[in-house]
């Protein structure tokens, strides 16, 4: 009883200065629907839950790293082996990446079955895919900072196959690697991107991204708008919340047990001269483009089947930033079948090419 | 009446406390990973590629000492005018740890008699290659050896 | 005046121009012997073109050089420069080649003209050689100069095509020496060059190109080549191998060995076949060359032997448990490179050991033993704490998962109970 007195004491100081009332009118009447796809509303949450840990785990991490070719190696076999506790940052940080964009990706195909886009969310949706876009910048330029064999020869394919792009690939090229060339240029630059830019951009895009959802609230499936008599919905403080904690708990309880029965390796440190080790292929997230551009012929017609492959993707993501604007049907309440279908389609895609590429 | 309230409140609290308590718990077992690990270790910023190999005044002219690199040892000298140097202790012939002789003034192996002059090239007995040579410098009182730049 | 200086320059500058062109010109075709035997059959123009890379041809001595005549007469009347009068004696016969070559490889006042540090006494230690001494007794079967340094292309020694270069040694021995009909008349085997190739030596000279190894001549001398005898093969052995030398040397084989007529080094480790050692040579199994003699169980030497064996094994032994730990630890991301580093030094004690056997002292060996075991247990110990380490994030791991599904479990509870008070929720 005494600290529940406190606490009020000094949200009665706050309110004072700061005006809360209306932070406590959003927690008093903020509600999530409830239907058979509620499940769906956790992935949002789960994945800002583990961006935190990334948050965190990260600026642990770059308390000890170094960001030079001649020692970027070195500095994170010390963490593993000499700092205490290291060993489990590292491999938190680096499971909890991987976890966050597959949660992501989750969460955005779950948006977009649902069809959450539609008006008044367009704006959501796009703050949401750039997010996403930034999620695999995050992913692409952390990989190469242990500047190991591995990360080493994956950003070099990595930023080849970005080359290729017509036009501006050159300049992209030159502008990722920082010359010619993956060298220490490149490192130094992937860190600056990885600590500095990306969080600065993330954080503007992703305060822009919850606070539309707030401002909206959550969206409910077209078909359940119609069903009688429509369930109550529960209210996010304290109903909602509490499952999002105990979700969050456990996801935390799950990046533990990874991080310490699968610790992350380290292999060993890059050696430009060294040739590609064999049978080199990207993080899964990236698998499915990488097995496609593989897969593809030389010569489609008279375009180099590369090119062809690299501008397909660049239109399909240009396509995933419109969606909202293009599924016209939804905004009346109709359920466009060709787009759900072209929708599963994409998905059963991905995770054919991601598996084709992980099992071959 | 008075028999029922006590039980739901107990039921409650207990629940409360519960979640309080995991909660706290939960907590200290981040918090204390965090913060040992934000203590920084013995070894400040020990690499593989370089290592402290000694002091200035443990050294005199025509010494030498073995010191850890890494997994391998190394063998850091001075010279009889007052130069450090240092090479890879480990003889080319069959890897047995080298020693500095001072009555010869150069690196000696003792296991089969080879020689080694202040250069790390083999003079005589069986190693067939010189030692590797590593670079040293000396910061405030510390002699700090890596590996030599290519 | 200015034309008459210009007249001055144009005439000093052809005479400068003749004169370099004229000797220049003059060096190879001025000589007789050349311009003439350019034109006879194959065999002559192959002896003529061989000559151009000859060392002697290189520094200025043509074919009068070493047989005598006149090169400088020109084509006109050939055999005026074969004179005998003019010093010419032709192709010296197979007896009289050393001293042939001798007449200037002898002479330090001539030699030192080209290269102050060759030696002079090449004939001399020829005399005293195996082939020497067959040679002045009348055999032409023997090697002389000219079998091994060749005759007409001779190289430096440094030269990596030179038939003496210390890589190609054993083949220009074995040319004769490894010839079976060559050799019908002589007492000795001829399998040493088959031999040399699979050994230690042979291989790492032969195959790796590695020019530490011995040679032929390393072990037998060059000009003065002579098997050593039966006490001094220690010695022969030892220029290189000195410590196991000197441990032999005060071992009680020394004296043992002279009584008995057993050549050194060689009873236990051969000549050519120099094979790799290995820890079977030691202790009383089949491959033991100590049971070469001492088959006595109860004999002290016997006994020593044994146990020298037993001290060695359970150090390589102690050592193979550390390792495993070590390796162990290290799958697992745990530093090990301290451990590895005196890890390495018990290591050295297993050499030390086998150097040591040489001495055939237990007490030696038995010292090094014991240092060596103490390194390896040092090792272990820090191996086990290195896996105690891991057991620990195993612990650490159990007690958060233990917190954490305390932590859910009372959330799930608050969850229903908070969703029974607002009946809202299903």
């Amino acid at each position: 009883m005494k600290t529940a007195i406190k606490l009020q004491k000094i949200y009665q100081w706050l309110d004072e200065r700061v005006d809360l009332k209306k932070f406590q009118d959003l927690a008093a009447h903020k509600t999530v629907p409830q239907h058979k796809h509620t499940i769906w509303y956790y992935l949002g949450g789960m994945t800002l839950f583990l961006f935190v840990v990334q948050v965190v785990t990260g600026i642990l991490l770059l308390l000890y790293y170094r960001p030079s070719a001649e020692q970027a190696f070195e500095s994170v076999q010390f963490i593993m082996t000499e700092v205490t506790f290291g060993w489990l940052v590292r491999s938190i940080h680096s499971w909890s990446a991987n976890l966050m964009i597959f949660t992501l990706f989750l969460h955005m195909f779950s948006v977009f079955f649902m069809k959450a886009y539609r008006k008044p969310r367009e704006l959501t949706w796009v703050s949401g895919v750039f997010l996403f876009f930034l999620a695999l910048g995050f992913g692409f330029s952390g990989y190469l900072l242990p500047w190991n064999q591995l990360a080493y020869s994956a950003t070099k394919v990595g930023t080849e196959i970005a080359g290729a792009v017509p036009l501006v690939g050159d300049f992209i090229l030159k502008f990722l690697r920082g010359g010619t060339e993956v060298s220490g240029a490149t490192l130094t630059r992937f860190y600056g991107f990885h600590v500095a830019v990306l969080p600065m951009i993330a954080t503007a895009v992703l305060l822009l991204h919850l606070f539309l959802v707030q401002k909206q609230g959550m969206s409910r499936p077209l078909e359940l708008k119609s069903a009688n008599p429509a369930p109550a919905d529960i209210p996010f403080f304290p109903n909602f919340f509490l499952r999002d904690v105990l979700g969050w708990t456990l996801a935390l309880g799950v990046l533990v047990a990874l991080a310490s029965i699968f610790p992350w390796e380290l292999g060993e440190k890059a050696d430009p001269l060294a040739p590609a080790p064999a049978g080199i292929k990207p993080e899964w997230y990236f698998l499915f483009m990488f097995q496609t551009l593989k897969f593809l012929p030389a010569k489609i017609l008279f375009f180099e089947g590369e090119i062809l492959g690299i501008l397909f993707f660049t239109v399909l993501f240009g396509i995933l930033i419109f969606v909202p604007f293009l599924d016209k049907k939804a905004n009346l309440g109709i359920s466009s079948r060709p787009l759900l279908v072209v929708g599963w389609c994409i998905v059963a895609f991905i995770i054919l090419m991601t598996l084709w590429g992980v099992l071959l | 009446m008075e028999e029922k309230a006590p039980k739901t409140i107990s039921r409650r609290g207990f629940i409360n406390y519960l979640v309080s308590a995991g909660g706290v718990a939960l907590w200290g077992a981040i918090i204390y990973p965090m913060v040992r690990y934000l203590i920084p270790p013995e070894v400040p910023e020990a690499t593989a590629s370089s290592v402290v190999a000694g002091n200035l005044d443990e050294l005199p002219p025509n010494s030498g000492k073995i010191f850890r690199f890494g997994d391998k040892a190394g063998i850091l000298i001075r010279t009889p005018t007052g130069e450090f140097k240092a090479f890879s202790a480990t003889c080319t012939h069959l890897s047995c740890t080298v020693q500095y002789r001072s009555d010869a003034s150069h690196i000696w192996c003792a296991c089969h008699n080879g020689h080694y002059d202040l250069n790390g090239k083999n003079i005589s007995g069986p190693p067939p290659r010189p030692l590797e040579e590593y670079s040293v410098f000396v910061k405030g009182n510390e002699i700090v050896v890596s590996k030599k730049l290519v | 005046m200015k034309l008459k200086k210009m007249n001055f320059f144009v005439g000093l500058g052809l005479i400068i121009f003749l004169t370099l062109y004229l000797n220049l010109k003059s060096v190879w075709s001025k000589d007789t012997c050349i311009e003439c035997h350019l034109l006879l059959d194959e065999k002559n123009v192959a002896i003529v073109e061989n000559f151009k890379k000859d060392i002697h041809f290189l520094r200025g001595i043509s074919c009068n050089g070493c047989h005598g005549g006149d090169a400088s007469l020109g084509m006109d009347d050939p055999f005026a420069s074969m004179d005998s009068q003019k010093g010419f004696v032709g192709t010296p016969d197979h007896f009289k080649i050393p001293a042939f070559c001798g007449k200037c490889h002898s002479d330090i006042e001539y030699m030192r003209k080209f290269n102050p540090k060759l030696r002079v006494d090449q004939h001399q230690l020829y005399k005293t050689s195996m082939h020497g001494k067959l040679l002045a007794g009348g055999d032409k079967n023997v090697a002389t100069c000219i079998s091994c340094h060749g005759s007409h292309g001779i190289l430096p020694i440094s030269d990596p095509n030179s038939p003496v270069f210390d890589l190609n040694v054993p083949k220009t021995c074995a040319k004769c020496h490894a010839d079976a009909s060559h050799m019908k008349n002589y007492k000795i085997p001829t399998d040493q060059f088959e031999k040399y190739s699979q050994s230690v030596h042979g291989m790492i000279l032969l195959k790796n190109r590695d020019r530490s190894a011995p040679a032929c001549n390393d072990c037998h001398g060059n000009h003065g080549a002579i098997p050593p005898g039966l006490g001094d093969i220690a010695s022969a052995c030892g220029e290189c191998h000195s410590s196991n030398r000197e441990l032999f040397n005060e071992s009680p084989h020394k004296q043992i060995f002279k009584e008995a007529g057993l050549p050194e080094c060689v009873t236990c480790h051969d000549h050519h076949l120099v094979a790799k050692t290995s820890d079977e040579m030691l202790g009383v199994g089949e491959k033991s060359v100590c049971m070469q003699c001492h088959t006595e169980p109860e004999s002290e030497p016997y006994k020593v032997a044994f146990q020298i064996k037993a001290n060695l094994d359970s150090l390589k032994n102690s050592i193979r448990q550390a390792q495993l730990l070590i390796e162990k630890a290290e799958k697992a991301g745990i530093d090990v490179g301290k451990a590895k580093f005196e890890l390495n030094l018990a290591k050295d004690d297993v050499i030390k050991i086998q150097s040591l056997i040489h001495s055939v002292s237990l007490a030696k060996v038995t010292e090094v033993t014991q240092e060596g075991i103490s390194k390896a247990t040092f090792v272990k110990q820090s191996g086990q704490r290195a896996l105690m380490d891991l057991k620990m994030r195993r612990i650490g791991l159990g007690g958060s998962a233990v917190i954490i599904l305390i932590l859910a479990f009372g959330l799930y509870l608050k969850i229903r109970e908070v969703d029974a008070r607002s009946k809202r929720v299903k």
